[in-house]
C-alpha cells in the first residue's frame, strides 16, 4: 500500500487502534462517565475524535450491544498474500475448529479463495467468512429465528434453537455456513457449538465484547501482512471508515445488495 | 346423483396384515436410520457442507407437493361440481392427510436436532417461507381433516362444501409455498425463479394424481372390484393434461434460463454434462416420468393396466425431477466471484459429487411407508372405497 | 440409571395419606390420600432431595462442592430455578451480548466442576450427579464446555491473554497486569 495512513495503526495491535490508539489516555476515565450516565456531556467535553459509540469497543459486561456500533472489515487484496493461511489456522484455534481433516464435513467458518480472472488471467487471493449482510439472506430465511442479526450487525445462529435443517445453507451467497456433522468435545468454553446446528464466523464476539478483535485479524497483523483491518462502520473517526472513504471497496455479490459488513479493496 | 356406496372392510385379513408388516418393515428401517443420523450426526450420512439437502429431502419434498396434488380429486367433485369425481373425494381426502404426514416426518427426521422439534413449533420467524410453509402444513392438516369428516359424515353433509372450497385455495396456497422454498433462494443459479411457485403446483397435480391412481387401482384389486370404467377414463385424461403441462413448464424454465448468458453454464450442466443429473433429468423427468406415460396415457386402446403403469412411471419421474431441482441444483458449484476461477479448501469452484447412504434412502422410503400405513390401516377400519352399485354392498351398515 | 428416582420419592407423602385412610376410612381420607398424592407428584421436582434425605432409603446423589462458598443464589433458589436463570443469561448473552458473570454458564463450572476430572460431568460431576438422580438430561453439554479449561496453561493462553489483555486496556491503562 502507498497511502500514509498512519502505518503504526494498523502494525499495532487492533484493538488499541480501534479503541483509541494515541487517544488512549481518557480511556481510564471512560466507564466511569458511563457509568454516571453524564455521558453525553462528558462526550462533548473530550477531545475532538473521540465518540462515545466507541465505547462500545470496550462496553461494560452488563451493556447490550450497541446499534450505533457496526462491526465491519475491510479486506485488502493486494496484501493478502497467496499461499497464508495464518487467518484460518488463527480462526480454527480460537475457535477450537480443529484441523480441517475432511474438508467436505468439516467446519470453516473462514477459507482462504485463489481467484484468477477469467478475461485477463489476473490472480489473487483472499479470505472468505461470513459477510455479516445488514440484510441477511440466512436470517430471512430460518424458521425459528435461530439466525439472527445483532444490534450491532453480527450475524450470528443462536444454537439454542436451531434445530438443524440447513435452510440457510442452501441461502447463503457465500457459503459462508458449516452444519456440524460430529459431537464435538474440545469447545472453547466462550464459543460453544455442537452436532446438528449450523454455525458460522461470529467476527469473535467474545472477544469483540470484551474489547478484543477478531483472531484472524490479529493473526494477519502478527504475520506482517495487515490485509484485515476491522473497525467500526458506523463512525466516522475509525481507521476502517477513513479508510473506507479513501480507496474503492467493493461487496461480493452486491448485485444482490445485501449490505455486507464485510468489503474488498483491489479486487 | 350417482348412487354409490363404500364398501365396507376390504380385503382378506392376511392380506391386511401383510402389507402392514411390509409397511412396518420400511417403517422400522427408517427409524433405525434416524437413530443412526441422530446419534453420529450427518457424518454417517452421504450429505455434506455442499449438499446440504439430500436424498431424505428429495423423497419429502416429492410426498410434500404430491399431498395437495392428491386431494385435486376430492376438490374437482366438490369445488367445480363434477359427479363422477365425488364418490373419491374421501380416498383422495386421506391421501393427501397420509402423503403430508409422511413427508413432514422425513423432513424433522433429518433436521440436525430433531429432539427440538418443539422449538419449530413454538418459535416462528413469519418472514421464512419454512416458517411459513409449516403454518401452511399445520392447517392443510386441519381443514383436510375437517374436509374428510364432512365428506364421510352425512349429517355434516352441508358443510363438505365451503370446507372443499378452503382446502382447494389452501392446497393453491401451500404449494405456491413450498415451491417458493426453492425460489426464494437467490443466490443459487438453479433457484431464485418465480417460475418455480407455479411449476410446483402443475407438478403437484400431475404427482398427486397418479398417487391417487395407483392407490384406488390397489384397492379395487385388494377387494376385487375395478374402478368404474368411465371415471376412470376421465382420470387417465386429466393426468395426460397435467403430465403434459408439467413438462411445458420444464421447458419454459430451462429455456428462458438458457437465455440468460449467467445461466448458461448451469443449463449446460444440467443438459449436457451433468452426469448422473443430466441422466436424471432426460431419462428420470423427461423420459420416465413425461413422455413415457403420455404415450401409454395417450395411445388408442383400454386403459386399465395402462393406466397404473403410467402413474407409477410418473411418480419414479417425480423423483428425479426433485432430484435434479434438489441435488442437481447444489451440485452446480455457487458462484461467488463471477468472472473469476476460483479454488479453495471449501470446494469452490467444483461440481460437488454426491454419493447417497442406504440410511438416507431409508428415511426417505420411510416415508412413503408411514403414507402407506396409514392409508392401509384408514382404509381397512373405515369405509373409502365407492361402489358403484347401491344394492348388495354395505350390507353390514 | 436415573428412572428409579421419582418412585423412590413417592414414598413418604402417600405414608400420611395411608394414616389417614386408617384412622377413618372415610370418604375425606381417600380425598386425603389423592391430594396428597397429587402433591407429592406437583412438588417432585422441587423437593425430592428435601424427601430422599428424609427418607434414607434412597441412594442420595453424592453432591461434592469443589469450592465451598457462597452461591450465587440462596441453595433453595438455585436448586429450584437454575434452568431459569440459565436461560434467562444466555438469551441476553445470545442475542444482546450481555455478559455478566453472575449467572453465566462458565462461572458454574469454574466454581463446581470436581477437582478430581476437573469436570462437571462424569462422575462424581456436580450436574450430572444431580441430574441423573432426577432423570433430567440437559442438553447444555451437548455445546457447552463441562470442563474447566486450563485456559491460563492450555492451547487457549494466547487468545485467553489477549482478551484479559484488552479487557484491562478497557478498564484503562494506568492498572497493573492481573
Amino acid at each position: 500500500m502507498s497511502e500514509p495512513i498512519e502505518p503504526t495503526r494498523r502494525a499495532g495491535d487492533e484493538a488499541q487502534a480501534e479503541t483509541g490508539g494515541n487517544r488512549a489516555a481518557p480511556l481510564h476515565s471512560r466507564r466511569d462517565f458511563i457509568a454516571a450516565t453524564a455521558a453525553a456531556v462528558a462526550g462533548l467535553g473530550l477531545a475532538p475524535g473521540i465518540r462515545l459509540v466507541e465505547v462500545a469497543a470496550a462496553k461494560p459486561d452488563d451493556e447490550p450491544a450497541s446499534a450505533k456500533v457496526r462491526w465491519g472489515m475491510l479486506i485488502d487484496t493486494t496484501r493478502c498474500q497467496t499461499g497464508c493461511d495464518a487467518c484460518v489456522s488463527a480462526c480454527n484455534k480460537e475457535n477450537h475448529l480443529g484441523e480441517t481433516r475432511n474438508p467436505r464435513t468439516d467446519a470453516q467458518w473462514i477459507r482462504k479463495i485463489d481467484l484468477t480472472e477469467e478475461q485477463t488471467g489476473q490472480s489473487l487471493s483472499l479470505p472468505m467468512l461470513c459477510q455479516h449482510c445488514d440484510n441477511a439472506p440466512c436470517v430471512d430465511v430460518c424458521p425459528t429465528g435461530a439466525s439472527f442479526k445483532r444490534a450491532d450487525g453480527i450475524v450470528l445462529v443462536d444454537r439454542h434453537i436451531c434445530i438443524g435443517c440447513r435452510y440457510c445453507m442452501m441461502a447463503c451467497p457465500y457459503k459462508a455456513r458449516s452444519f456440524v456433522h460430529e459431537p464435538h468435545e474440545d469447545q472453547n468454553p466462550l464459543v460453544p457449538r455442537g452436532q446438528g446446528t449450523v454455525e458460522s464466523c461470529t467476527l469473535c464476539v467474545h472477544r469483540l465484547d470484551r474489547g478484543g478483535t477478531p483472531a484472524c485479524v490479529e493473526a494477519c497483523a502478527g504475520e506482517g501482512h495487515h490485509a484485515m483491518l476491522f473497525g467500526d462502520l458506523n463512525d466516522p473517526q475509525s481507521a476502517i471508515a477513513r479508510r473506507l472513504r479513501e480507496v474503492k471497496s467493493t461487496e461480493v455479490r452486491a448485485d444482490l445488495k445485501l449490505g455486507t459488513a464485510i468489503r474488498y479493496e483491489g479486487l | 346423483m350417482a348412487d354409490y356406496t363404500y364398501v365396507d372392510r376390504p380385503g382378506r385379513p392376511a392380506a391386511f396384515w401383510g402389507l402392514l408388516a411390509l409397511g412396518a418393515f420400511f417403517l422400522l428401517a427408517a427409524f433405525a436410520a434416524f437413530l443412526d443420523f441422530e446419534h453420529h450426526g450427518h457424518i454417517v450420512s452421504g450429505m455434506d457442507n455442499q449438499i446440504v439437502w439430500g436424498v431424505p429431502h428429495v423423497f419429502a419434498v416429492f410426498l410434500i407437493v404430491a399431498a395437495s396434488g392428491v386431494l385435486n380429486v376430492a376438490s374437482i367433485g366438490t369445488v367445480f361440481g363434477k359427479l363422477p369425481y365425488k364418490p373419491h373425494a374421501p380416498l383422495s381426502g386421506l391421501l393427501a392427510l397420509a402423503l403430508l404426514a409422511g413427508g413432514l416426518a422425513v423432513v424433522a427426521a433429518d433436521l440436525g436436532r430433531p429432539d427440538r422439534l418443539i422449538v419449530a413449533m413454538t418459535h416462528f420467524n413469519f418472514k421464512s417461507i419454512f416458517a411459513i410453509n409449516m403454518l401452511f402444513y399445520s392447517g392443510f392438516f386441519a381443514i383436510v381433516a375437517a374436509y374428510l369428516v364432512t365428506l364421510m359424515e352425512r349429517s355434516l353433509k352441508p358443510y363438505a362444501r365451503p370446507l372443499g372450497f378452503l382446502a382447494f385455495f389452501w392446497r393453491l396456497a401451500l404449494t405456491t409455498a413450498t415451491g417458493s422454498i426453492f425460489g426464494f433462494l437467490v443466490a443459487r443459479s438453479a433457484y431464485g425463479s418465480a417460475i418455480m411457485a407455479p411449476m410446483f403446483i402443475i407438478y403437484s397435480f400431475a404427482y398427486g394424481l397418479a398417487i391417487f391412481l395407483v392407490a384406488q387401482a390397489a384397492m379395487a384389486a385388494w377387494s376385487g372390484g375395478r374402478p368404474d370404467a368411465a371415471t376412470l377414463a376421465r382420470m387417465k385424461n386429466l393426468l395426460a393434461v397435467f403430465v403434459g403441462a408439467a413438462l411445458y413448464f420444464t421447458a419454459v424454465m430451462h429455456l428462458t434460463s438458457l437465455y440468460f448468458a449467467k445461466q448458461a453454464a448451469y443449463e449446460r450442466f444440467i443438459l449436457l454434462d451433468g452426469g448422473v443429473h443430466t441422466l436424471m433429468f432426460w431419462l428420470g423427468q423427461v423420459g420416465v416420468g413425461g413422455v413415457l406415460p403420455l404415450v401409454l396415457l395417450l395411445a388408442p386402446g383400454s386403459c386399465g393396466r395402462r393406466v397404473v403403469v403410467a402413474s407409477l412411471l410418473v411418480v419414479l419421474g417425480g423423483l428425479a425431477q426433485m432430484w435434479v431441482t434438489i441435488i442437481g441444483g447444489q451440485a452446480w458449484p455457487l458462484e461467488i466471484f463471477p468472472g473469476y476461477r476460483v479454488s479453495s479448501s471449501f470446494q469452490d469452484g467444483v461440481i460437488n459429487p454426491y454419493a447417497p447412504t442406504l440410511g438416507e434412502f431409508a428415511l426417505g422410503f420411510g416415508g412413503f411407508a408411514l403414507a402407506f400405513v396409514i392409508t392401509l390401516i384408514a382404509v381397512r377400519v373405515l369405509r373409502f372405497q365407492p361402489q358403484g352399485a347401491a344394492a348388495g354392498a354395505g350390507s353390514e351398515d | 440409571m436415573s428412572a428409579a428416582a421419582p418412585a423412590a420419592a413417592l414414598p413418604r407423602p402417600p405414608a400420611a395419606g395411608l394414616r389417614a385412610t386408617q384412622a377413618g376410612a372415610s370418604r375425606r381420607g381417600m380425598l386425603r390420600l389423592l391430594l396428597s398424592l397429587a402433591a407429592a407428584l406437583l412438588c417432585l421436582p422441587g423437593s425430592l432431595t428435601a424427601h430422599a434425605a428424609e427418607s434414607g432409603r434412597t441412594p442420595l446423589p453424592a453432591i461434592e462442592i469443589a469450592n465451598p462458598g457462597q452461591c450465587v443464589e440462596p441453595k433453595d433458589v438455585i436448586r429450584r430455578d437454575h434452568m431459569k436463570f440459565l436461560r434467562h443469561q444466555r438469551d441476553l448473552t445470545m442475542h444482546e451480548g450481555i455478559r455478566t458473570k453472575k449467572y453465566s454458564l462458565n462461572e458454574c463450572v469454574s466454581c463446581h466442576a470436581s477437582k478430581k476430572t476437573g469436570s462437571v460431568l462424569g462422575e462424581g460431576g456436580f450436574c450430572q450427579n444431580c441430574h441423573d438422580y432426577a432423570a433430567v438430561r440437559p442438553d447444555c453439554w451437548d455445546c457447552h464446555q463441562p470442563r474447566v479449561q486450563p485456559a491460563a496453561k492450555g492451547r487457549a493462553d494466547a487468545a485467553t491473554a489477549d482478551l484479559l489483555q484488552a479487557m484491562q486496556r478497557g478498564r484503562g491503562g494506568a492498572e497493573t497486569k492481573p
